[in-house]
């Protein structure tokens, strides 16, 4: 008899209940753990305090990244350099000790293999179509470039995560961003995210997880879709999931953790039926026109503050809402920002190349492909790149891209997070400016005062060598 | 757990929309190993400017926030709930929160209250000299004026809140469930043990 037709969302959700309580809660089954520094040293503790154990120590796998400091971690001996941070080397120290005394396998700093977790996991194969992946960070949802569905959670959830192997959750509402047609030359999937963002607000997804449908997903890289499904978080979406294909099943193939043989073969069998069927119905729908979407950036202190790099900075009585009225006032008070100033003529003094959302290989070789013979203009004061993984960083150096980026007078760092987040040394200075290819643009996010432009990996490394927001396709031909 | 049943007390007239969890607990706070002290660190930019309703003495150990749309968003850190919990806030009432910011809160015994806006309006303009009161029994929010509004609660939070459960605990009597589904796991994605065994020996 056939069922009423499901989106790819329901499809995985349903695979992975353990049991649903009258009210609607579902006991759901979690296939894959990804624990970091920073939000797991209060779960392993809760767990020794009430003497619990983990469930299956076998799918967790833990990685330091967020507070790692991205110069080098070893001599020219080989002997591994102190953290000189007291409390950042006390939480490296933590989970050091923490996961081989639970069982969980750990990935060392100074491992190739070590990167930032939502680079390691699709990398290492560990992140698979059709299953379910947390982690204790909110851009877990990049794993949904795959076709998981992957999302953020709390450290209690973490401590659950590890206890149960499950979590206890409602099912989320379906949310269809559609895009028709192709992106324009100079036009990346960052500037996808950022313009379906601006268009759908930080809080359009919330409560819903979003499928990423139409050609332009289709035609993407995995890496492309990684960011896309990175930032989901960021239209409130806990999760956002883009259908496996070829694409990814190509890019899997042969990784660490990934099937082999025969289980690859029922692996990929069954991962051929995870889209979405016809006549699924989703609760809400945004349509999106590829064609009309021109390279990116942000002006204020939210990620949904999103315009054309050819646009200007907005004035505050444009917008309709008299909250976001009062919003964007203090966003362009602290990010120093005159409405009517040309994007374009925005000086910016500090360049980052990295993160969860644009770390990878592809990230990388869009960049050098802009910064090739070309040196960071003198008023960028500092311009770093930083590897998604150890693994990314070996590949950039055997295509001779550290070379591109250091004589443009970047600097060449080892994987983390960064100045993402500003945990870690790399920070933003008050009152400066920084291009950043991260996801958040957040007040105080790079480092207290400082002030955060999003934008794609290609228009970083144009910002650097002219000293100001730049369109990329100016500089290119 | 503490159980969580009548909240009453001074509210802290926030009211901002979008109040991401970067400002809430920023990320150098999130160095500790341990639960307990993030209060010193709550909401670190805003206290940073004079006048602000942080350090109004008149709100000292206020149990309530009323906050704008959207509050909670960005970041998972749960250190923005311990934060709150350490500035001694109980409940945090707005139109509206971010998914993993209410999951976490909750997680926390911290009840978040979603009202209308022109509600949460209304209890901004009270808090600025009288106390709230919240009572999750009934789901009433309620002032000395005769305000009086009704909230929605998912009724397992309320359950665990009211009884000051562990969740973990609840699920680990669901063990048998659990096994159950591995074993049919096991038997219908083979692949997904494949690349674990050989890690778990």
């Amino acid at each position: 008899m056939a069922s009423r037709p499901l989106t790819l969302y329901e499809k995985i959700w349903n695979t992975h209940v353990v049991e649903t309580r009258d009210d609607g809660t579902s006991i759901l089954f979690i296939d894959r753990h990804l624990v970091h520094e920073v939000t797991s040293p209060q779960a392993f503790e809760a767990l020794r305090m009430a003497g619990r154990k983990v469930r299956r120590p076998e799918l967790t796998l833990a990685v330091p990244d967020h507070n790692l400091p991205t110069t080098a971690r070893i001599d020219a001996q080989g002997k591994r350099l102190p953290i000189a941070d007291p409390q950042s080397a006390a939480q490296l120290a933590a989970l050091e000790a923490n996961a081989p005394a639970f069982g969980i396998e750990y990935i060392d700093a100074t491992a190739p293999a070590q990167g930032i977790v939502h680079v390691v996991g699709p990398e290492q194969g560990f992140s698979l179509p059709g299953t379910t992946i947390v982690c204790g960070d909110s851009h877990t949802a990049a794993h949904g470039g795959v076709g998981a569905l992957a999302f953020g959670i709390g450290t209690s959830e973490v401590e659950h995560v590890l206890a149960t192997q499950t979590l206890q959750l409602k099912r989320s509402k379906t949310m269809e961003v559609r895009v028709d047609g192709q992106l324009r030359p100079g036009v990346t999937s960052k500037d996808l995210i950022l313009h379906i963002i601006g268009t759908i607000g930080t809080a359009g997804g919330t409560g819903h997880v979003i499928e990423y449908r139409g050609e332009v997903f289709e035609a993407m890289s995995v890496e492309s879709r990684l960011t896309v499904c990175n930032m989901s978080i960021e239209g409130g979406a806990r999760a956002g999931l883009i259908a496996p294909d070829e694409t990814v099943f190509a890019y899997l193939k042969g990784r660490k953790y990934a099937p082999k043989g025969e289980n690859w073969d029922r692996a990929v069998a069954w991962w051929k039926t995870l889209r979405t069927d016809e006549g699924a119905t989703f609760d809400k729908s945004v349509r999106i026109d590829a064609a009309t979407i021109e390279p990116c950036v942000t002006w204020g202190t939210s990620p949904e503050d999103v315009v054309p790099i050819g646009g200007t900075v907005p004035a505050p009585e444009s917008f309709t809402d008299p909250a976001k009225q009062e919003a964007a006032r203090k966003s362009l008070d602290y990010m120093g920002l005159t409405p009517g100033t040309p994007m374009r003529e925005i000086p910016v003094e500090n360049i980052f190349i990295g993160s969860c959302t644009n770390s990878r290989i592809e990230d990388l070789r869009a960049a050098a492909a802009v910064l090739r013979g070309k040196h960071k203009a003198d008023g960028v004061k500092w311009a770093i790149v930083v590897p998604g993984s150890g693994l990314v960083k070996a590949q950039a150096e055997a295509e001779g891209l550290d070379r591109i980026f250091t004589e443009a007078g970047f600097e060449w760092r080892e994987p983390g997070c960064s100045a993402c987040l500003g945990m870690n040394p790399d920070k933003v200075p008050a009152g400066e400016r920084c291009a950043s290819t991260s996801n958040r643009n957040f007040v105080g996010r790079q480092g207290p005062g400082s002030r955060t432009h999003l934008v794609s990996p290609a228009m970083a490394a144009a910002a650097a060598v002219t000293g100001k927001l730049t369109d990329v396709r100016e500089l290119v031909d | 757990m503490d159980k969580v049943t009548d909240i009453e007390g001074r509210a802290i007239p926030y009211g901002a929309k979008n109040v991401d969890t970067d400002v809430i607990i920023p990320a150098h706070w999130l160095k500790t190993i341990s639960r307990e002290g993030l209060g010193q660190g709550a909401f670190e930019t805003v206290r940073a400017q004079d006048g602000n309703v942080f350090d109004d003495p008149e709100l000292a150990g206020a149990p309530i926030l009323i906050a704008g749309d959207n509050f909670g968003c960005g970041s998972s850190r749960e250190h923005a709930a311990w934060a709150l919990l350490d500035l001694g806030i109980k409940a945090v009432i707005a139109p509206s929160f971010s998914d993993i910011f209410s999951g976490n809160a909750f997680k926390n015994g911290i009840l978040t209250v979603e009202l209308p806006q022109e509600q949460v309006d209304r209890l901004l303009e009270v808090a600025q000299t009288d106390p709230v009161n919240i009572d999750l029994e009934t789901q009433t929010v309620t002032t000395p004026f005769q305000d009086r509004f009704t909230f929605e609660v998912d009724p397992f939070r309320k359950h665990c809140l009211l009884q000051g459960l562990d969740e973990i605990g609840l699920t680990l009597e669901r063990d048998t469930a659990i096994t159950n589904y591995e074993s049919r796991q096991a038997r219908d994605m083979p692949w997904l043990a494949e690349g674990t065994r050989e890690r778990a020996a």
